[in-house]
């Protein structure tokens, strides 16, 4: 099982480990009155935080048991739809897994997965 | 950065007060921003470190994502301030790029600028830093939508 930083624990993240050991485990977030920013939406920086962790853990998924110091570089987030105040998830797709640097692509869905509420781009820099 | 300046005489946006109703509600209180300065087109707001923003519990250094919350909120005020009035905005994209790590027990300070306006976008940019404005912790550009404008 994998731990989330405090940030992701009391933003109110969960883990969704996946059957399938080779998928990314998705996050869930519910929604919470900390998380409110324009009155019945989520606020964008907690769905940023979000997006961040799922890219942060699709990451460490790839690398299984090695110590592996991730450090994000930069992240471009696009907000897509207004994300409504109902449970929001996240997942990370590795998009080029390299020695150095590693990109992830991560979208966050609330009721569907292929209409997405945003989408990322991250690159992590990595210290093996 | 530009002198701190007060209220603009004709503003019907004023950012110190609209910081002060932001900081009881919904994620910005959650996160405790405040009003630190503004100028024309740019507001300076202030998020205090707290332990339960830790990204990073080896070294005690604060997660990105309030980073992205305190430039999307003073980058939003920004524009806001330039043009004088509250309207309804909807982030397009916001790209953040971390510089380097924020020290662990120091709050960051967020400075968000609107350098171009037209009818539909706000153009943004702004920068983080934890003390030293020369020295900042990350770099952010973004666009906003105005939802009601045609």
């Amino acid at each position: 099982m994998m731990q989330l930083p405090p940030y992701a624990r009391t933003l109110g993240i969960l883990i969704h480990e996946d059957d399938d050991p080779d998928v990314a485990p998705h996050l869930r977030l519910p929604p919470a009155d900390h998380l409110m920013g324009r009155p019945g939406f989520l606020h964008g920086g907690a769905l940023s935080g979000l997006l961040e962790m799922a890219g942060i853990l699709a990451a460490r998924q790839a690398f299984g048991d090695a110590y592996v110091a991730i450090k994000p570089i930069g992240m471009t987030v696009d907000f897509l739809r207004g994300a409504r105040f109902v449970p929001t998830f996240a997942r990370g797709l590795l998009v080029r897994n390299g020695a150095r640097i590693t990109a992830v692509a991560v979208h966050a869905w609330q009721d569907d997965e292929t209409r997405p509420v945003a989408t990322a781009r991250m690159n992590l820099s990595l210290a093996r | 950065m530009a002198d701190r300046v007060g209220p603009v005489a004709d503003a019907t946006f004023d950012p110190a007060r609209f910081a002060r109703l932001l900081s009881g509600l919904g994620h910005n209180a959650w996160l405790g921003l405040g009003y630190v300065a503004h100028g024309p087109d740019w507001v300076d707001l202030r998020l205090p470190y707290a332990d339960t923003l830790i990204g990073d519990p080896d070294t005690g250094v604060l997660a990105s994502g309030p980073i992205v919350a305190l430039m999307d909120m003073a980058t939003s005020m920004a524009v806001w301030t330039r043009v004088a009035a509250f309207m309804p905005l909807a982030t397009l994209d916001l790209r953040v790029d971390y510089l380097r790590a924020a020290v662990s027990g120091r709050a960051v300070i967020g400075h968000g600028e609107c350098y171009r306006l037209t009818r539909r976008i706000g153009f943004v940019r702004g920068q983080a830093h934890d003390g030293d404005p020369d020295d900042p912790v990350a770099h952010v550009a973004g666009t906003f939508m105005f939802t009601d404008a045609a």
